[in-house]
């Protein structure tokens, strides 16, 4: 039996250049990055993507004040979707619907907020806070989300570095697929600039990208790339059945087409260009797809110096000098490394190229380093192109998480 | 302290721990839970900035005694009074 075909049907995002998805792939097509400098405890000014929504919005002051900031987030993304959706969210039902969020971590934040709060009561941990342990349930973002939303059908998160968001859109694809819900609410989210420990961990990793200027930090295949920009956001998406979605003549973003999630089983953190390429492979095979039928690839590259030449290693054997309608990009120039929203996002913000053949460049690029020199890159301005049917999103993570998700454009 | 001022207190409290009520029409003699939305959670916090800023605790066998303002004045007022005697 063909499993069924899964659309997306509504965008609700958040990224630290725009909190709606036109503004966000305006400044996309503009040149825009949303970089700035941000006090991080005990390390002053680092360079982050910092995002700028209103959790007023979809939440009260005190749902704000108990909640995470990835759960807001998430809250506001999934407003946003569930809006864009066009769906009549009173008469949903709500048993129905999953909530499936991808994560790179979570509770850092909240825990570390907790020892700085009781360093100032000499290490007394009757100030240790009772919100500590509901903020730090890895589920917390769904969480939130079910709480704010009333969602009574299954609600967590997925732990995958930051492969996640792309993870989140597979789950969700698969849980429609078995029946388990109607409408799925996935993606991705991050609130990693909110610990100091990521900028730490990377600083001591040598992966954490310094720049006088901060728009200009963030320059994967640029030679002169130092390192990851942190970065937080959200990016979630409504999923449903095709035929759902056409009973109530829902808008069709695009169609589902194909996936694949494996693991390197070599390292820590040095990726592995021989799995990765296993796993655009095996996505495109799933799609019924060749490389060739590939449009645009939106990269993983974080800027650092061995893993971008990685990449570029896994794409190049896949899909070699024989695809000259393959347009390559990146997203994290312009925003930094968004983590466990960054999957989720960048697929957003390539999605508009199926309605203006435009592909948005990677931007940042001064000096292009030759080991990163693959044919069809798109540097530094836009690229109008004949031909947008299909999108592969690439996102990696640590301890070898891989994943590739394949999207088309919805044909009847 | 008097009494009035220990509502003050609490008062304070409350207004950073439910930031989206009016407390402007709270009344004293009435469950603070009748009137406002306040949760299990949200006394824990009550219980937990008495102690952050004034050094006071109130014990879990006495968390009743902190239904009402008026009864929150009852119960705190002599310990705030306590606590600046020792100081």
């Amino acid at each position: 039996m063909k499993p069924a075909r899964i659309v997306i049907t509504g965008v609700g995002l958040t990224a630290p250049n725009g909190n709606s998805l036109g503004e966000f792939r305006q400044n996309l097509l503009n040149g825009v990055a949303g970089v700035e400098r941000m006090e991080i405890r005990y390390m002053g000014q680092q360079l982050a993507g910092v995002c700028h929504y209103d959790p007023l919005r979809h939440q009260t002051k005190k749902e704000v004040r108990v909640g995470t900031r990835a759960g807001s987030i998430s809250i506001y993304c999934a407003r946003e979707a569930v809006k864009d959706s066009g769906l009549d969210w009173a008469k949903q039902a709500k048993d129905r619907v999953g909530i499936y969020i991808g994560c790179t971590e979570h509770g850092n934040v909240e825990t570390e907020n907790e020892i700085y709060n009781i360093s100032k009561f000499n290490y007394d941990t009757k100030f240790w806070s009772h919100y500590h342990n509901p903020r730090t349930v890895a589920n917390n973002p769904a969480g939130e989300a079910s709480l704010n939303l009333g969602v009574t059908g299954p609600a967590y998160t997925i732990g995958a570095a930051c492969a996640a968001g792309n993870l989140g859109l597979i789950h969700a694809t698969q849980m429609l697929r078995l029946g388990e819900v109607d409408l799925a609410i996935c993606g991705g989210v991050s609130e990693s600039i909110h610990t100091f420990g990521i900028f730490a961990g990377f600083k001591s990793q040598n992966a954490l990208a310094s720049h006088e200027d901060p728009k200009k930090a963030s320059r994967p295949f640029d030679k002169a790339r130092n390192g990851i920009v942190v970065s937080e956001g959200g990016c979630l998406y409504t999923l449903e059945r095709l035929e759902d979605a056409q009973a109530r003549g829902a808008k069709i973003y695009a169609e589902i087409a194909g996936y694949h999630v494996n693991s390197d089983a070599s390292d820590y953190v040095l990726p592995n260009p021989i799995r990765q390429a296993e796993c655009v492979r095996s996505s495109l095979q799933r799609a019924g797809l060749k490389a060739s039928d590939i449009h645009i690839v939106n990269t993983h590259a974080t800027a650092t110096p061995l893993g971008d030449i990685q990449e570029c290693e896994a794409i190049r054997a896949v899909f070699g000098e024989g695809c000259p309608e393959t347009h390559i990009n990146n997203t994290k120039s312009y925003i930094g490394h968004c983590m466990g929203a960054a999957g989720a996002l960048e697929l957003a913000g390539n999605l508009p190229s199926f309605d203006d053949l435009t592909v948005h460049p990677t931007i940042n690029v001064d000096d292009l380093d030759p080991a990163c020199a693959l044919p069809g890159l798109v540097l530094n301005q836009p690229r109008k192109v004949e031909k947008v049917d299909t999108i592969l999103n690439n996102s990696f993570g640590m301890l070898g998480i891989n994943s590739t998700l394949i999207v088309k454009r919805f044909v009847r | 302290m008097t009494k009035d001022e220990c509502k003050k207190v609490v008062t304070d409290i409350i207004a950073d721990i439910a930031p989206d009520e009016d407390l402007s029409t709270l009344k004293p003699d009435v469950r603070l839970r009748d009137q406002l939305q306040l949760d299990s959670m949200d006394f824990l916090d009550i219980v937990m900035e008495l102690r952050k800023r004034h050094g006071i605790e109130v014990p879990e066998a006495d968390y009743a005694q902190l239904a009402s303002l008026d009864s929150c004045a009852e119960y705190l007022t002599p310990k705030f009074n306590a606590l600046s005697a020792k100081s």
